[in-house]
């Protein structure tokens, strides 16, 4: 528990946050929503690490998930449809003592904005990225995802969706210097608590894909999915996401894999008949780009000044 | 041996003038670009008043001997101070005969224009390119040119097996003797440019340069004199040569702006590779991003950090950006964006000059998206709008296009070196506390300036949004608000006009004729006049560099004129074409832009050649229009 020291005392901070810090407007999801969970686990991670919320930015696209920043009490960027990663990676390039949060969609991150995903988990950069992905598109009212699955009957497939479902995962775990890979789904709050917190730790991108309810277009995609747990398998590992008892013993299949087997957890991800729960990939020394992008960011402007003059002396005749 | 035309012998050796035109054309990687810049900074370096131009080829290797491959360099020097590419060059250097085609095409070159042609082809291998040499020379000579064709190749052989790479120091030195230049001085601009690969190479280019210095001595009797510019013009000025890309490159780092997010297009990368290559040394960082969208992503996300930044591109990439300019307008973040023009629509010309995405800065966005747009007319005004787009920026809250294009970005120019100081540049970041009663956007209803949180500061947390919001960024639908926020937005333009000075007419008040003009074609366009005028014409000419907010005061210049027209190199009707009425009839950007803002009937003359426009040409255009008005006149009376 924060704030009790080992040894007993208690830590006095100058600036005790609560979860009141950390709220925003009200959130306007559907009773039932998915989010709701990921908005609350993630509170309740930023009040935990006592993060100060005037040094913390949740960046989003367009989408259900992307009004998170609306419902949190930290600076936001509620921007473009399928770019809030570079919007998150400008910000973290110039002012890395800021903390980074992403929250995109299915449609918003695998979809319109597939190049910059792709890109921003090369770059690496310090941020916890949640893709929420409850495989429609829900705010513009049911059109087909790319993770949408086949048959799922939708307004621009009102037959059923023709194609397999993209595998975000495969994907993710195929990209160069990609550092943390964990999947969760949005109605086991411990592990969804955990699972964050361990992608806000990590220094680097936290790629966090929550399977998520939306129970008014795709309902039988998560009903299936809440009322089958065999459909998952349970990664346990000492370097993975800390699981409670209570937490384990509702997965029947429960599986012991080390994070830094890439190789592992690709085949892993690939079985889709059996959707891994928990960390499957993490590589905690991948390059992060800020560590370059933000190359003399503590000049003064006077050695900024005098650098320039060196530059035109250079050049002048 | 060398074929000295029989006019020339009987010239004098030895000419003085008072400025001169040298092209030096060749196939891809001859290296003609080279060295023409270093004879331009020689140049510049010895007084005179210079501009070189590059010649492009689209392609990077394009087939050899073809006149599309044509690549190269224009340098005008002068007695006096250069704005421009001029007219018709005087000597040519031309590595082979095929490149030239495309070169005369453009009316590059004049009856008497000098050709120092390589000769090796009259004897070559293959059959049919010994006929297109002789056919060609033919033609050339019965067009006027005097060709001197010399034995280039054979007297670099003497010196490297492989003259491809060489020659165009040989010719360097060919040059620097013609125009009896400062040897020491090229010598020491060589060795500045090989400097990275080592003494030998210096050598070889040194040996090369006397070998063509000599050559020049013994076989050409060509020698011509431009005298420098008047010191009293120099004295106690220093000077930077660069092109308009550099200069970006430069006016970033003198904005005190620490990033710039780009993806490469011609022809704006180049003022990336500057930056990338010095950046560092005043703690910048150029990021190449995976698109442009990301690109301006990128730029929006640091500049909503609090660390302004700047995106580069061009036509192509302004519509890839348009989305996230639209953002940045709506949210008030400041950006700048160069914007260096190319032809259009789509790929287009990537290589060449056109001023055709005035009307897709200022409009290329949906729903009502108010920015600030400047147009730099001068290599030297490429730097310093950097800095005043910056501060535009950060003060007005908006996105700043700074449009800039092909002829700035490749033209070189000596120019004054910038004094910058202190205030120049970004202030340090502000992480004080912010009073959290004030909204984000706590818009002063007069000039809708608000001052900006930055994240950092505590109390000043919002959620930047591009719904409409209102001024505590609350995402709002209703009537009010939208009309309120757009009201904001677009009454900053109006304080920014506030601040702004009536343009200054180039040449009388008052007169029958005033040009109107934007961009890269002031020098052109200045010439034209001051030579029309000399000629009795009553033309004189006006340059805008802001176009949003316009400069005030141009209905009051206008209507003391009887005619203005804007000159342009962007599309327009030409009014006599086929089916062309006053009612079909589509003007040039400016001209339809000040036709709306005046409601005075301008004119306009535009062309898109994709070379820039020549002194030469616009002053025969503008006294045909004046003839016409006077022809119309006369009828009336």
């Amino acid at each position: 528990m924060f704030g009790l020291k080992p040894d007993w005392s208690l830590e006095v901070f100058e600036r005790y946050f609560t979860m009141g810090d950390y709220a925003g407007g009200e959130a306007r999801w559907c009773p039932g929503c998915g989010d709701h969970a990921v908005l609350t686990a993630a509170q309740k991670v930023l009040r935990d690490e006592q993060q100060r919320p005037e040094m913390s930015v949740c960046v989003s696209g367009i989408g259900c998930s992307s009004r998170m920043p609306h419902y949190l009490g930290t600076y936001g960027f509620h921007g473009l449809h399928g770019r809030a990663l570079p919007v998150a990676c400008g910000i973290k390039s110039r002012r890395p003592d800021l903390d980074v949060w992403v929250a995109t969609g299915d449609g918003d991150c695998f979809s319109i904005g597939t190049a910059h995903w792709i890109h921003a988990l090369r770059y690496n950069m310090d941020m916890t990225l949640m893709v929420f992905d409850n495989a429609i598109y829900g705010l513009t009212k049911a059109q087909t995802s790319p993770t949408s699955p086949q048959g799922l009957k939708t307004n621009t497939h009102p037959f059923g969706a023709i194609l397999d479902p993209h595998n975000p995962l495969t994907v993710t775990l195929g990209v160069t210097n990609v550092s943390f890979v964990a999947q969760v789904a949005d109605w086991n709050p411990p592990l969804l608590y955990e699972t964050l917190k361990a992608a806000y730790r990590h220094k680097g991108t936290g790629f966090v894909r929550i399977i998520q309810r939306c129970p008014v277009y795709s309902d039988n995609f998560s009903k299936e999915l809440q009322q089958n747990p065999d459909r998952f398998v349970l990664l346990e590992h000492q370097q993975g996401i800390p699981v409670d008892k209570s937490v384990s013993r509702q997965f029947p299949n429960r599986l012991e894999h080390d994070p830094s087997d890439l190789g592992r957890a690709f085949q892993l991800a690939a079985d889709t008949s059996r959707l891994p729960l928990g960390l499957l990939y993490h590589n905690p020394d991948a390059q992060c780009y800020e560590d370059l992008s933000s190359q003399g960011v503590a000049m003064t402007p006077e050695q900024r000044l005098a650098g320039f003059n060196t530059v035109l002396d250079r050049i002048t005749v | 041996m060398v074929d000295a035309a029989t006019a020339e012998e009987t010239a004098p050796r030895l000419r003085l003038t008072r400025e001169h035109i040298v092209e030096i054309v060749s196939d891809s990687g001859e290296g003609a670009q080279k060295a023409g810049q270093t004879f331009g900074t020689v140049c510049a370096r010895m007084g005179n008043g210079v501009w070189t131009v590059e010649i492009i080829p689209a392609e990077i290797q394009p087939p050899a001997r073809s006149p599309a491959g044509a690549s190269g360099i224009r340098i005008r020097l002068a007695s006096h101070t250069v704005t421009n590419m001029g007219d018709e060059a005087d000597i040519v250097v031309a590595f082979n005969e095929q490149v030239l085609y495309s070169r005369i095409v453009n009316g590059a070159y004049k009856e008497g224009t000098q050709v120092l042609l390589e000769d090796k082809w009259r004897d070559d291998k293959v059959p049919e390119i010994r006929e297109q040499y002789a056919k060609a020379v033919a033609e050339f000579r019965e067009n006027g040119l005097i060709v001197h064709e010399l034995p280039i190749e054979k007297a670099c052989l003497e010196i490297i097996p492989n003259p491809r790479r060489g020659k165009n120091m040989f010719v360097l030195g060919m040059l620097c003797r013609i125009y009896s230049r400062d040897v020491a001085l090229a010598k020491g601009e060589i060795a500045t440019t090989f400097k990275r690969k080592g003494e030998k190479v210096i050598d070889i280019n040194h040996r090369l340069f006397d070998a063509g210095y000599q050559f020049a001595e013994e076989t050409l009797a060509l020698e011509y004199q431009v005298p420098p510019q008047p010191l009293e013009e120099r004295e106690g000025k220093r000077f930077i040569v660069t092109n308009g890309n550099t200069a970006l490159g430069l006016g970033v780092m003198a904005s005190g702006m620490e990033l710039v997010s780009m993806y490469p297009i011609t022809p704006a990368t180049s003022a990336s590779h500057y930056l990338a290559d010095v950046y560092h040394e005043v703690g910048g960082f150029v990021h190449q991003a995976e698109d442009e969208i990301a690109a301006a992503g990128f730029a929006i996300g640091s500049s909503f950090a609090g660390k302004t930044a700047c995106t580069i591109t061009s036509g192509p990439g302004l519509a890839l950006k348009s989305e996230m300019l639209g953002l940045a307008v709506m949210a008030e973040v400041p950006l700048v964006v160069c914007l260096v023009q190319r032809g259009g629509p789509s790929t287009g010309l990537p290589t060449k000059v056109e001023q055709g995405d005035l009307l897709a800065s200022l409009f290329g966005m949906p729903g009502d998206a108010p920015k600030v747009v400047i147009a730099a007319a001068t290599i030297e005004e490429c730097l310093h709008f950097v800095v005043m787009a910056r501060r535009l920026a950060e003060t007005f809250r908006t996105p700043v296009i700074l449009l800039t294009d092909a002829n700035l970005a490749t033209g070189v120019q000596p120019y004054q070196r910038p004094e910058p100081s202190l205030d120049w540049l970004a202030p340090p970041i502000d992480q004080s506390d912010w009073d959290e009663h004030i909204p984000p956007y706590n818009w002063d209803s007069e000039t809708g300036l608000s001052p900006r949180p930055v994240p950092g500061m505590s109390g000043g947390q919002y959620i930047l949004t591009g719904l409409a919001h209102t001024n505590h960024s609350k995402v709002a639908y209703d009537s009010d608000s939208n009309q309120h926020g757009s009201n904001m937005r677009s009454r900053k333009f109006a304080a920014l006009a506030s601040t702004l000075k009536p343009p200054v007419v180039h040449g009388d008040e008052e007169g029958d004729l005033l040009v109107v003009g934007w961009g890269s074609t002031l020098g052109a366009i200045e010439e034209a006049v001051d030579r029309a005028r000399a000629e009795g014409f009553k033309i004189s000419s006006l340059h805008l560099r802001f176009i949003l907010p316009m400069e005030p005061g141009l209905k009051a210049i206008f209507k003391r004129f009887r005619k203005i027209m804007t000159v342009e190199i962007n599309y327009s009707d030409d009014p006599d074409a086929p089916l062309i009425t006053e009612e079909t009839r589509r003007y040039a950007q400016l001209a339809m832009l000040l036709r709306a803002h005046t409601l005075i009937d301008i004119d306009c003359w535009s062309v898109v050649y994709g070379h820039p426009l020549q002194p030469g040409m616009i002053k025969n255009v503008l006294i045909e229009r004046l003839k016409e008005l006077q022809g119309e006149t006369s009828c009336s009376d």
